[in-house]
């Protein structure tokens, strides 16, 4: 028995020997608000206060905690300096998708009782130990800065477009009540352990399952391929599909699941998964791309020859005859890193039979594409599986795909109980999708004058086992790879590879990220061989209104790149300036800029993409918006709000939302490509005004009537008149509503040709970025010191949800730049996988720029995406600006930039 | 299974004796290595005297249970510094708040950011179990990698520091690829006395991350003596007790190669 005080009240339990803190809280103590991200100390996310002092709770033995005093954040409500935390969290716009705040919380709380006006390198200390994934840290540090010297407070009574506003949901995720995958289901239901490959290629034989289930007490079932009703297969792209729930005879990837026990939650911690019953037989493996394309290598997928599983193509003009009538040309070949998402919840949730029917809770990025991978895994109509998405604790791409979903489905189909999966921190790294790694060859010529003359792009794209996004990344590169540049002459070829790794997928760009890593560095090469500044250069060439991209596709508004770069002017000439100052005072510290321009298109690559969004008015007057588009952070649940109260009229405050939910809110689609903001957007335009015109019609009021809805009626004030519209006068339908309006919006595009010409997206946004390092050449440490940043979204909806976007967006870049590569067997934790932490974040200026999108609504066009795409580039660049190296294999980590400077003295 | 957490160091040793249990202090180390719970943990944090540092004519000690929070917030000498400064870059505040100083040592990674400093202080561990009291220096405490002396039915009990020249003054650099919650690539460790005509005169200087086990530069110590800051020469004799490995976190050249340079900016460090 331990007895301890938990947020003021006494508790008693009895953890198991080994059991931790974290474990305890949450399920026995009901502390959900504590959250799990690596078990390792390595996150931060279960920082709760013992004694007031900040700990991870995931290190603590529950038993140690006894006759002491445990606070969490909910424990926390009443205290004076959580509360003004909580407000300044909330102006900054600190909590993104919420799943680090209630560590980063506790930890500035104990922080500020000690030191109630601290610096900026006090904070980072004192929170530099709970990693995000969303917000790239500086709101954070800002909002703890502010509690003892407060900004204003974001209170726009309205909130339309162009308010920067509170998030509507974050009130519940400062306060600790947001409830993720792992959230949801009650203590003591069974769990699921997968069993998985511990090779990268091996054949394995199930052995005495009956015999295992029939030894172990805690053990309700074993799940194999055998279980699956339907299809053992699934993925995103239809055509595509390959991926097994369960492998059969041979696993292609170290981490693939090949069984999966049900069992109690006892069972399952005292349990050891390589007592299962299975003999493995490791095979020779291809696990990157040049061993892929040998001609000896072991073929992955029947139909797939050479493991190549499928490749995009781009082309107009004449690019051979352009570079060879340029004046100079440059060349090189780049490589670049699996790269993990990271988010700092892994994959969770919880299911259970309703009524006959399929009830799934858990994080996802795409709950309708969900439903529809389940219904062909079980046989099952859509109609008797409902996905109701939990909070999502950060998602980035990877939540896109199916990960504990199956599993789930068919552990309560098969016991008929509720059942609840979340992975280890080490299984969401093995077995979930990655950034592709790269291996680029670029050319690309220009004439004396600085005009671009030919381009000539290459890329193989490390896939792994199996397809997920793979063939979006090989058609959306060769359309991106120019940049947002005017190029007459253009080849673009790529190639997904199959290997023996853990599926690439979606992350952040898919693929254009890399790809800007070669063009944005060899524009600066080209820019130094023509004597010509770098600013410069990119002006020269890029793209405007009426000029027509790679494709042929000609943009009448809207093409803000010149825009971007032109705003960095100020920054690149004073940033310069001090650059040299530095270097001419220091010998060993380098300081240096660099910059990089990107473009990224809106929404699927010439396919049908649409959102609905339904809306109605209750007869109690409520305004209702069920809002489908998945906030994973990024601020959908805001963002689509705005629009829509923009679009009715009515202040967003009003607006009562309902979430995604597949037997109540229409699809929205999935929250990728940066198409949620314009598409979704637009669907919330739609609906908000047919909503109003259908109110306006029932009394025949002018357009600019105004609204205002209160118990039971609406007012309708049109001019000198008011009427009131009695809603419970009102027929309502099914749902309740008296008015209802649903409508539906897809981005005009068309088909590509075979040489990748027509309209891949309806709009596309724009960005450049500045940055300036300092490398430490003995060391080959590299700091990022500061970032601007430009940003054309057409129209900010909310500008402080862009800025949060913007510098998420760079974080994730500066990790892909510096740190971050995953390697299978060997960085499968979160302290040999590095992301940044808070004191590897510099300051971020974001500028944002708004040229109006013809199609988005009010203007508005996605960002998401864009943030990350220029960054690594301008820290490349800016590293060859203060020491002279080009980094050309990713990540620059300081074993690499120290090398490349050697190598340049030689 | 059994959770047993004693208030005196007696009872400590007297189940260790009669039953194989696992350790835990802070933790920080324990639970990340843990896969399937142990059987029966003996938990030490509550032993009366485990924790908080002392001096008396012997010197310095450390109680084993003593966190690096408990050391930063220590009022002890400059010598002491590089150990403080180690002690700030243990991967975050939550791990300085429980993690322990014995636990670095038992834990016995090559990466263990205390132990070079406290091969720098001349460290000794002390060792106790139902037998009795053993002491020996950090360097055979330490016997490779995840291994130490340590033998069954013993804990560590102290780390003992032996009373140091009031002059000397000390620093630790350690290499990383990012700020906070990073395992070392290397790291260094210095303990400097000058003479009045400002050459060293006392010299300790220890690596980690770049061998097994961190190692002392015993070459380089004795070439520092008597040699101005400035004029200091690393060789790459001075290595030889190194032999760094090729990992996710650097090659073993690259080690070699930024371990120099550390060593040079340690003392520096050691000498303002």
């Amino acid at each position: 028995m331990t007895d301890f005080t938990l947020n003021g009240k006494p508790v008693s339990t009895t953890p198991a020997t080994g059991e931790r803190l974290s474990e305890t809280l949450r399920e026995s103590l009901g502390a959900r608000d504590v959250k799990i991200g690596c078990n390792a100390g390595d996150c931060g996310a279960c920082t709760v206060l013992l004694d007031g002092t900040p700990v991870c709770a995931c290190l603590t033995p529950t038993q140690q905690a006894e006759g002491r005093q445990v606070h969490t954040l909910t424990g926390l409500q009443d205290d004076e300096i959580a509360a003004r935390l909580r407000d300044s969290f909330q102006d900054f716009g600190a909590a993104q998708c919420g799943i680090c705040t209630p560590g980063m919380m506790v930890a500035a709380v104990a922080l500020l009782r000690e030191n109630p006006d601290p610096t900026t390198e006090q904070v980072q200390d004192a929170l530099g130990g709970v990693l995000c994934r969303c917000t790239g840290y500086r709101k954070i540090i800002e909002a703890v800065l502010a509690v003892a010297n407060p900004a204003s407070a974001l209170d726009d009574p309205v909130g339309h477009t162009g308010a920067a506003i509170r998030r509507l949901d974050g009130q519940a995720k400062v306060e600790g009540r947001e409830a993720f995958g792992d959230d949801i289901a009650t203590a003591g239901t069974l769990e699921i352990l997968v069993i998985r490959s511990p090779h990268a290629r091996a054949a394995f034989v199930l052995d005495d399952l009956d015999g295992f289930i029939a030894a172990h007490d805690g053990v309700k079932a074993v799940l194999t391929a055998s279980d699956i009703p339907g299809q053992n297969c699934f993925g995103v792209i239809p055509d595509f599909a390959d991926q097994p729930v369960f492998a059969v005879n041979e696993t292609r990837f170290r981490g693939e699941a090949v069984a999966a026990i049900i069992a109690t939650p006892d069972f399952i911690r005292q349990f050891d998964p390589a007592d299962f019953p299975v003999t493995w037989e490791q095979l020779i493996d291809a696990q990157t791309i040049d061993q892929a394309l040998d001609a000896t290598a072991p073929q992955l997928h029947a139909g797939r020859k050479g493991n190549i599983m499928c490749g995009g193509f781009v082309k107009c003009g004449d690019p051979q005859a352009a570079l060879d009538n340029a004046d100079i040309t440059v060349q090189a070949d780049f490589t670049t890193s699996f790269v993990e998402h990271a988010y700092i919840e892994p994959e969770a949730g919880f299911a259970q039979m309703v009524d006959g029917r399929i009830e799934i809770h858990a994080c996802t990025q795409a709950p309708v594409m969900d439903r529809d991978a389940l219904e062909l895994i079980l046989a099952m109509d859509a109609s008797q599986i409902r996905i109701v998405p939990t909070g999502v604790g950060g998602g980035f791409g990877s939540k896109l795909d199916l990960s504990v979903q199956p599993y789930l489905a068919l552990a309560t189909l098969k016991t008929g109980k509720p059942v609840r999966l979340t992975y280890s921190r080490t299984e969401s790294l093995q077995s979930t999708t990655k950034r592709h790694p790269a291996q680029i060859s670029l050319q690309i010529g220009a004439k004396s004058d600085g005009t671009l003359s030919g381009f000539n792009f290459f890329g193989h794209f490390n896939t792994g086992a199996y397809a997920s996004w793979g063939p979006t990344v090989a058609n959306r590169v060769p359309v991106h790879a120019s940049g947002p540049y005017r190029i007459t002459d253009y080849r673009a070829e790529t190639q997904a590879v199959h290997t023996h790794c853990p599926p690439s997928g979606a992350f952040r760009g898919f693929g254009v990220p890399q790809s800007a890593v070669a063009q944005e560095t060899l524009f600066d090469e080209l820019a130094e061989k023509l004597g010509m500044d770098a600013l410069e250069f990119r002006l020269k060439n890029a793209l405007d209104n009426g000029v027509p991209t790679v494709c042929g596709q000609v943009f009448e508004q809207g093409v803000g790149v010149k825009s971007c770069l032109e705003a960095l002017r100020p920054a690149w000439d004073s940033e310069r300036a001090k650059a040299a100052a530095f270097n001419a005072e220091n010998e060993i510290l380098k300081m240096g800029v660099g910059l990089a321009a990107g473009w990224y298109g809106c929404g699927n690559t010439s396919l049908p993409n649409p959102s609905t969004i339904k809306s109605g008015i209750r007869a109690d007057g409520t305004v209702v918006l069920h809002q489908g588009a998945m906030d994973i952070g990024q601020g959908a649940n805001t963002v689509i709000a705005q629009i829509f109260a923009t679009a009715l009229g009515v202040p967003v405050q009003q607006i009562t939302l309902i979430g995604a939910d597949t037997d109540v809110t229409p699809d929205a689609g999935k929250t990728s490509a940066s198409r949620q903001t314009y598409v979704s957007g637009n669907a919330a335009r739609l609906s908000g005004e047919t909503l109003r015109a259908d109110i306006l019609a029932q009394i025949n009021a002018g357009h600019n009537a105004r609204l205002e809805f209160s118990d039971g009626e609406i007012t309708v004030t049109d001019g000198d008149q008011s009427h009131r519209i009695d809603l419970r006068q009102l027929p309502t339908d099914a749902e309740g509503y008296a008015f209802r309006a649903e409508e539906t919006y897809d981005p005009p595009t068309k088909p590509l040709d075979e040489n990748g010409q027509g309209i891949p997206y309806a709009q596309f946004g724009y960005a450049a970025h500045l940055v300036v390092v300092t490398v430490d050449t003995a060391l080959g440490l590299v700091k990022a010191q500061k970032f601007v940043a430009a940003h054309d979204v057409g129209h900010a909806i909310n500008p402080m949800l862009v800025e949060g976007q913007v510098q998420g967006g760079i974080a994730q870049g500066l990790g892909m730049a510096l740190m971050e590569e995953y390697l299978p067997g060997r960085t499968e934790n979160l302290h040999d996988y590095l992301i940044p932490t808070m004191g590897d974040m510099p300051p971020v200026e974001t500028l944002i720029i708004e040229a109006p999108d013809a199609h988005g609504p009010y203007g508005a066009k996605g960002l998401g995406e864009h943030v990350l795409i220029p960054t690594t580039p301008a820290i490349l660049n800016a590293i060859h600006n203060a020491c002279g190296v080009r980094i050309r294999h990713l990540p620059a980590t300081p074993a690499r930039v120290r090398a490349a400077i050697l190598e340049a003295r030689k | 299974m059994t959770y047993f957490a004693p208030d005196t160091l007696d009872d400590a040793l007297a189940h260790l004796d009669t039953t194989g249990m696992s350790i835990v202090a802070g933790g920080t180390d324990f639970f990340p290595a843990m896969g399937v719970a142990p059987q029966a943990i003996l938990d030490v944090s509550r032993i009366k005297g485990l924790r908080g540092i002392t001096l008396d004519n012997a010197g310095w000690r450390m109680g084993a249970a003593t966190t690096w929070t408990d050391v930063i917030n220590a009022d002890l000498p400059a010598a002491f510094d590089g150990l403080k400064q180690a002690a700030r870059e243990v991967g975050s505040q939550q791990i300085q708040n429980t993690g322990t100083i014995a636990g670095n040592l038992v834990n016995a990674s090559p990466a263990a950011d205390g132990v070079p400093p406290l091969l720098t202080l001349d460290a000794q561990v002390e060792v106790a179990s139902a037998r009795g009291v053993r002491v020996m220096p950090l360097s055979e405490f330490i016997t490779g990698v995840r291994q130490t002396a340590l033998r069954a039915g013993e804990i560590v009990t102290a780390i003992l520091i032996p009373p140091l020249p009031d002059h000397v003054r000390a620093a630790f650099s350690k290499l990383g690829s990012r700020k906070y919650l990073v395992i070392s690539t290397a790291m260094v460790a210095a303990v400097i006395g000058y003479d009045a005509q400002g050459r060293i005169d006392h010299a300790r200087m220890a690596v980690g991350a770049c061998s097994p086990v961190a190692q002392r530069l015993s070459a380089l110590e004795a070439d520092l003596i008597g040699t101005a800051p400035e004029n200091i020469l690393v060789n790459a004799t001075h290595l030889t007790p190194l032999a760094p490995i090729n990992d996710v976190r650097g090659s073993s050249e690259y080690r070699l190669d930024a371990v120099a340079e550390l060593i040079r900016r340690t003392i520096t460090g050691a000498s303002t």
